[in-house]
């Protein structure tokens, strides 16, 4: 601890037991909390202790005070706890029979201020932190810690009962590997009597009829085997395994959503590994859960690396087994093959589909959540059955919009659930678009692109419903193959695409801006990926959708203007924007696609549409789009003009990614190189160099860059500065610092720095020399600054001084008010 | 009490109810689905539609050729057109005593019932509904007469010859009932006969029961209706709407407690969800316009028209269509757009705040004011000067047969660039589109009905929980091209009854209560005795006097005074004969008590039986039963008439007299 804050600590400590003084704020006491943990964890907590006596009299202190407030009392248990974790200190603490006084019965135990939940978690969060060795857990024997902490794990407050099961399997962990014992036989005859007793009243817990109790101990047994890895938790199984089984034959099964962490968790564990008895118990639970609670334990059976393939089968069907019951209340006459047995729609899950509608969608929606979840990940079965969870999915969201027509009950009973339902909508649809990524025979792939046109379609859609829609639809297309022939779209595709390009067009006219901005963005995505395809680019340019995006640059709402620039800028790099002309005069051109979102970025009162703007032209300058390189220069001029003026910090920073990439351009890439490590010239002969500074001059690049070096936003400082160092790096080599030396140039361009540092931003610097400028950057410390800037703004204030002071300052201002008021 | 269903048409109902002595009709919808059976009439020459060739029968008899046209694959009738009446012949229409109009929609029917049936009794319904009424009515009434027809075609009606006629002419019902449309007088006439109510405005109807319109959400001035006697009540709902549209919201709470609630107007076009439909009639003139092609709208001039012209001040800007011209012709275009203004107190909360601020309620006033909405009586005028092309025509008859719709339809049909969007749920577009065939315009089908749907409807009778629910037989079951569709249908419990046109349904509940008032004098008189906590009783002697469904209990006259100068004695003024009354027992018996004290006055050897009804005291020396049940008590004694005094008087003792 350094000397300053040593000084500060008796005053703070005075303060802190102050019954007049009282801490106003508790995230205070976390942050000294926090500093005395690294303090700790730094050093010799007795040394500590000793330079500072001031902190054991604050413990002592508090104990003694008649009343002391729960935040200081709840403080003053942890703090304890954080220096007791050190054995030798302790010991110390022990000398003064101060930790009894504290976690005994004599301490705040028995009183007034147990009641209340912040000391009761101090107590708990201290004694966390003290059992840390062998002779804590003497400790806790002595002061009968342990049985509190079994009456606290059923806790009214959530966060105490938590910290309390928590702590069990911290001491259970502790007494187990605790070096005093030798290593404890798996079997627990020889466990010690601290781990014996939490071990027994876990069991007695499972014996309970009372279901909270029960869930009590199934988390204990959770956390156990999800953290601890010894070998006794093997012997903790085989003890305990018994109960569990029992448990299981209980019918309702007690705290079943805590069983099946408690399965799943001893699965994961080395235990699961070895115990065959436990893929028997995963089994039976799986078939006696209800379908909708044996949803989530299915699919972490799915997830578990090895687990015998029945295993595996048996939880797939489980989370097929809803899909399989829709598709069978969708089949008009026995259809093609569905999925494999076990997956055949029993009875149970009929009877949820049935039940209530709540049940029904509740069902439905955490299938398709779980294997969308499952499909996705590397162990998922194999072999997948993709055709019969295309039709699924199809089926329910014929289901959905009505379009259905089945003829038995269920299928009715479906029918008139989960018509409209949008919650089913999303999340089938969501599905559907996860299952583009395999394919289908080419029957059911066009029964997919059907429906989702229907979605697409259809006026009843809700906006989010269509959102998913365009996105499944995306998927789906960018997924179908190319015709084998050519490398252009096979032909099923450009006949979706004849019939999807109207829908899209009468979307883009919608009046509810949601739908115009999805129609935008699925415009953006098909044509960011085939812009360059012959069949979309006729479909499209035969179609109004180009002339539509251009009049969405002028939308009401501003979302959907950012959306209209990100799609015209998206077009008209792949040449698909045709400027049109005005139909009464013919010759005149009407105005360029660049000027008309220049002028969006100059007059936009929004900033999504002038951030848009910024992405689309830095793409267009790295792409080297055609209305960029007719007049490189005046383009990157005209942007960054205007950009520098703009109040929104990402429209600036997004200008200095443009000026970046026109650097990069000029000079060559940065590459992986570090960006401020002296550059070789070999990037661009002197002589180019020095063109290429001209060029920067014109542009006034120089004078955006060093603007927003100053800039009161960090990140467009920070951006500007590496931008800088890369632009120092890369023409070191021109020019000497003796060729500019003092000139009166570089005079004038350091003042007008220093007025820009002060605040004073509206003088422009004029014409520059090259040579002036890369005078002022070498002499500028860049890297300093850049070093200050890589801090966040708080870190002065984040010091542990500023904080005792900051504590110290706020209960003297108290003081000084109630000399006022007296 | 009895429902007379003179209508089949869910949506256009007529009903009558008998509830106490009086006959109320609720409702008389026009069902005008009849007038697609007719060739259109039209404004302007047309050569088409007057050089149709004849229809004959397969074996080339051409005697109907006068009557009936050939067109477009259909036969049509070439007569002015006719409506299909409610029922006239179930019940006697001179005995109705009230008519109850819910919106403007369900009065077309008017004048046929109170001018032509002998109907002397009241019509209630809302200004608005009056008003608005009263245009729709007049521009029927225009439309159809300012394209005079000499011929009224009868001879197909013949029921033998109607056989022989290709569908949906062969199909139509009751077509010796079709009559051709009302006069304006009787417009005038029918209209005089209503009295104006306000919303939760008790109306009482011959003292027997009472009257109040409920706000119901669908329209200008729309209502649903309570009609209760004091412990009756009936509600009847009638196109009511949940969603914020711009009149006041739907009065749910008032139709708690129903006996029975008779449910019609429900939405025709249960799939369609109105938000959508907007989006799609907004969308597709957007499109037709940017093409440089016209779309035409035929509507009612009121009502969903609002809102439309409301979602296009907001939508006009946003897809570029400012310069685009909205027509709105009617012969009433005028007024409606200016009645809608002044209507502040039956609009939604928000419209009628406006009204303070300042501002018109709706914004179809901004778009009069920058000229983009223009309104005219009829195509001919001003507005074939003003007729700017692309265009966007809001016009009339939905029926696309008379009215300015059809010139349009004549106009525009042959061009693709031009569309047609449906937004009136009441005709089958492509019934409606018929005798245009061929078409090259684009006909968008997007109904706009904002009336209750089925998961609206279970939530409200979740809530208002009737006893009974009534409803049009249509309701009860899926619609017939989407029988799997069991959301579709009205679910509750017990199942709702159904009617259909021409039916008598009796209504599920009797009457047990009527509520007596007490004259204070005889009340005075009255001394009440407490049988149990809570329950006194007495004896009322006194005179039921019942006059306008008041029933009132006055004090017995007192004994016969000269009658003076009167002549003759009324029957009314008889006095009824006092005799001595006996005095009313009440309270029960305790068996035990009683056995105790019959001990105490010396029987013997009792026995006590329990039966089903009671217990029999059994006094074997004297031969004597005494059978003790709830609500009587026997001494059966041999002609003892001593023993049976004595044994009444212990019973007596148990009870109290008064």
């Amino acid at each position: 601890m350094d000397p300053e804050c040593s000084r500060l600590l008796p005053a703070l400590c005075a303060v802190l037991v102050d019954p007049r003084q009282p801490v106003a704020d508790d995230t205070c006491l976390e942050k000294l909390l926090d500093w005395f943990k690294t303090v700790t964890e730094a050093g010799p907590s007795l040394l500590l202790l000793q330079e500072n006596p001031c902190l054991v009299e604050l413990l002592f202190r508090v104990l003694k005070a008649h009343d002391p407030h729960p935040r200081v009392l709840s403080f003053s248990l942890r703090l304890a706890g954080l220096f007791a974790a050190q054995e030798d200190c302790f010991q110390y603490l022990q000398q003064g029979e101060l930790l009894p006084m504290l976690f005994g019965e004599a301490g705040p135990l028995g009183g007034a201020a147990w009641t209340a939940p912040t000391v009761r978690s101090g107590w708990l969060q201290g004694l966390r932190s003290l059992a840390q060795h062998p002779s804590a857990l003497l400790f806790l024997a002595d002061c009968g810690a342990v049985d509190t902490i079994f009456s606290l794990q059923g806790d009214s407050s959530l966060f105490v009962a938590s910290a309390a099961g928590q702590l069990l399997v911290h001491i259970l962990a502790l007494a187990m590997q605790s070096p005093a014992e030798g290593h404890p036989s798996p079997q627990g005859c020889d466990w010690p009597a601290c781990a014996q007793k939490i071990v027994c009243h876990v069991e007695d817990s499972l014996h309970s009829t009372a279901t909270p109790q029960v869930t009590q101990a199934l988390n204990v047994l959770t956390t156990t085997f999800g953290h601890c890895h010894g070998p006794w938790t093997q012997g903790l199984w085989v003890r305990l395994s018994p109960l569990v089984a029992c448990l299981l034959e209980k019918d309702p099964i007690p705290a079943s959503h805590s069983l099946m962490d408690l399965l799943l968790s001893v699965a994961r564990s080395p235990v699961g590994s070895s115990d065959c008895g436990l893929w028997e118990t995963l089994a039976q639970t799986l078939s006696h859960l209800s379908p909708i609670q044996a949803g989530p334990l299915a699919l972490g059976i799915l997830k578990l690396q090895d687990c015998p393939q029945a295993l595996k089968t048996q939880a797939f069907g489980v989370l097929l087994q809803p899909l399989a019951c829709v598709l069978k209340a969708a089949a008009q006459s026995p259809g093609p093959p569905g999925f494999p047995e076990g997956a055949t729609g029993d009875s149970m899950t009929v009877d949820t589909f049935l039940s209530s509608k709540s049940a029904c969608v509740g069902l439905l929606c955490q299938a398709l959540a779980h294997l969308e979840l499952l499909q996705l990940l590397p162990q998922r079965p194999s072999p997948w059955p993709q055709a019969p969870l295309l039709r699924a999915a199809v089926a329910i969201l014929r289901f959905c919009n009505g379009s259905a027509a089945p003829t038995s009950d269920v299928g009715g009973h479906l029918c008139a659930v989960l018509a409209g339902c949008v919650r089913v909508q999303r999340a089938a649809l969501d599905f559907l678009g996860t299952l583009s990524q395999g394919t289908g025979p080419q029957e059911l792939v066009t029964q997919v692109f059907a429906v989702l046109l229907e979605y697409l379609t259809s006026p009843d859609s809700s906006p989010t419903v269509l959102k998913k829609a365009f996105q499944a639809t995306l998927r789906w297309l960018l997924g179908s193959p190319k015709a084998p022939s050519c490398c252009d779209l096979d032909p099923h595709t450009q006949l979706f695409l004849r019939e999807l390009l109207p829908v899209l067009r009468k979307r883009l006219c919608s009046p509810c801006w949601e739908a115009r901005d999805s129609g935008l963005e699925f415009l953006t995505q098909v044509t960011r990926h085939w812009g360059g395809q012959a069949a979309f680019r006729h479909a499209l340019l035969a179609s109004e959708v180009p002339e539509l995006t251009r009049q969405l640059l002028r939308d009401p709402e501003s979302y959907v203007r950012a959306s209209a620039v990100t799609a015209t800028g998206q077009l008209s790099s792949w040449g698909l924007y045709t400027t049109p002309t005005s139909p009464e005069h013919p010759e005149v051109q009407q105005e360029s696609l660049f000027t008309e979102l220049l002028h969006i970025l100059s007059t936009d009162s929004e900033g999504f549409p002038r951030r848009a703007v910024m992405q689309v032209f830095t793409q267009w300058l790295k792409d080297g789009h055609a209305d960029v390189a007719e007049d490189l220069e005046q383009f990157v001029a005209r942007v960054l003009q205007v950009a520098s003026r703009d109040l929104d910090w990402e429209v600036r920073a997004q200008g200095l990614e443009l000026a970046l990439v026109f650097l990069e351009q000029l000079l060559g890439h940065p590459g992986s190189r570090c960006p401020y490590a002296v550059a070789l010239p070999e990037a661009a002969a002197p002589a180019t160099l020095a063109q290429v500074l001209q060029a920067l001059c014109r542009v006034q690049l120089f004078e955006f860059a060093l603007r927003a070096l100053f800039d009161c936003d960090r990140p467009v400082a920070q951006k500007s500065c590496d931008l800088l160092l890369f632009l120092r790096a890369k023409a070191t080599p021109c020019g000497g610092p003796q060729e500019a030396g003092a000139s009166p140039d570089v005079v004038s361009v350091e003042a007008a720095l220093q007025r820009w540092q002060a605040g004073e931003q509206g003088q422009p610097l004029g014409e520059l020399e090259p040579e002036a400028v890369m005078a002022v950057l070498r002499s500028m410390d860049l890297e300093g600054l850049r070093g200050t800037l890589a801090k966040s703004s708080d870190h002065i204030e984040k010091s542990p001084q500023s904080l005792l002071q900051d504590l110290l300052a706020s209960v003297g201002v108290l003081g000084e008010n109630e000399a006022d008021c007296y | 009490m009895k429902l007379y269903c003179l209508s089949g048409h869910p949506t256009l109902p007529c009903n009558v109810l008998k509830f106490k002595s009086t006959t109320i009709m609720l409702d008389c919808g026009l069902d005008m689905t009849s007038t697609l059976n007719f060739l259109p009439l039209p404004l302007v020459q047309s050569p088409r539609l007057s050089n149709l060739p004849g229809w004959s029968l397969k074996d080339g008899n051409a005697f109907l050729d006068k009557e009936l046209k050939e067109c477009s694959g259909h036969v049509f009738v070439d007569s002015v057109p006719e409506f299909c009446l409610p029922e006239t012949e179930l019940i006697d229409l001179s005995t109705v005593d009230v008519i109850l109009i819910s919106n403007y929609h369900c009065m077309m029917a008017l004048p046929y019932i109170t001018e032509h049936t002998g109907f002397t009794g009241t019509v209630y319904a809302t200004e608005p509904t009056v008003q608005i009424g009263r245009l729709l009515m007049e521009e029927l009434v225009n439309f159809i007469e300012r394209v005079p027809k000499a011929q009224s075609a009868s001879l197909w009606k013949n029921k033998d010859t109607q056989r022989l006629l290709p569908s949906p002419l062969k199909d139509a019902v009751e077509v010796s009932t079709w009559r051709r449309c009302y006069t304006m007088q009787e417009v005038n006439s029918a209209l005089s006969k209503i009295q104006l109510v306000g919303y939760s405005q008790k109306i009482e109807l011959f003292g027997a029961v009472q009257v109040t319109p409920l706000s119901s959400g669908y329209a200008l001035g729309s209502s649903n209706w309570i009609i209760q006697s004091h412990y009756e009540k009936v509600s009847y709902v009638s196109g009511s709407s949940l969603l914020t549209t711009h009149p006041q919201p739907m009065d749910q709470a008032s139709l708690k407690n129903s006996d029975v609630l008779i449910l019609t107007g429900l939405t025709q076009i249960p799939t369609a969800n109105p938000d959508g439909m907007v989006g799609e009639f907004c969308s597709n003139l957007a499109l037709t316009v940017r093409n440089g092609g016209n779309v035409l709208v035929p509507c009612y001039p009121s009502g969903v028209i609002y809102d439309l012209l409301e979602c296009l001040y907001q939508y006009i800007d946003s897809a570029g269509l400012s310069s685009i011209p909205f027509y709105f012709i009617s012969p009433v275009a005028n007024s409606s757009l200016e009645f809608s203004q002044i209507f502040a107190e039956w609009l939604c909360h928000n419209k009628q705040t406006k009204v303070y601020l300042p501002e018109p309620p709706f914004p179809h006033a901004e778009l009069i004011q920058t000229n983009k909405l223009k309104h005219y009586p009829s195509i001919h005028g001003d507005f074939s000067n003003d007729f700017r092309q692309p265009c966007v025509v809001f016009t009339g008859h939905p029926s696309l047969r008379f009215g300015d719709v059809v010139h349009f339809m004549e106009l525009w049909g042959k061009s693709s660039l031009n569309t047609v969007i449906f937004t009136e749920p009441d005709f089958s577009y492509l019934e409606a589109l018929a005798p245009y065939q061929p078409l090259a315009m684009k006909c968008i089908y997007c109904p706009i009905d904002t009336r209750l749907n089925f998961i609206q409807v279970s939530k409200l009778l979740k809530e208002v929980q009737p006893l009974h629910v009534v409803c049009p037989e249509q309701y009860t079951q899926p619609p017939p091209a989407q029988s799997h569709r069991v959301d579709l249908m009205i679910d509750c419990q017990p199942p709702a009854m159904s009617y259909r046109r021409a039916e008598v349904l009796a209504l599920p509940f009797r009457r047990r209560y009527e509520k007596i008032e007490i004259m204070p004098e005889l009340a005075d008189s009255l001394v009440p005795m407490e049988i149990k906590p809570g329950i006194s009783l007495a004896t009322v002697s006194a005179v039921l006097h019942t006059k306008d469904n008041k029933h009132v209990l006055q004090p017995p006259p007192r004994p016969a005074q000269p009658t003076g100068g009167k002549k003759r004695k009324r029957p009314s003024d008889d006095i009824p004969d006092c005799k001595v009354l006996k005095p009313l027992l009440s309270g029960s018996i305790p068996v035990e008590q009683f056995v105790q004290t019959l001990e105490k006055h010396g029987f013997s050897d009792i026995k006590v039986e329990d039966t089903a009804k009671g217990h029999i005291v059994l006094l074997q020396e004297a031969e004597t039963l005494i059978q003790i049940e709830e609500d009587s008590t026997h001494i059966i004694c041999d002609n003892d008439e001593v023993l049976r005094v004595r044994l009444r008087d212990l019973v007596l003792k148990f009870l109290q007299k008064f």
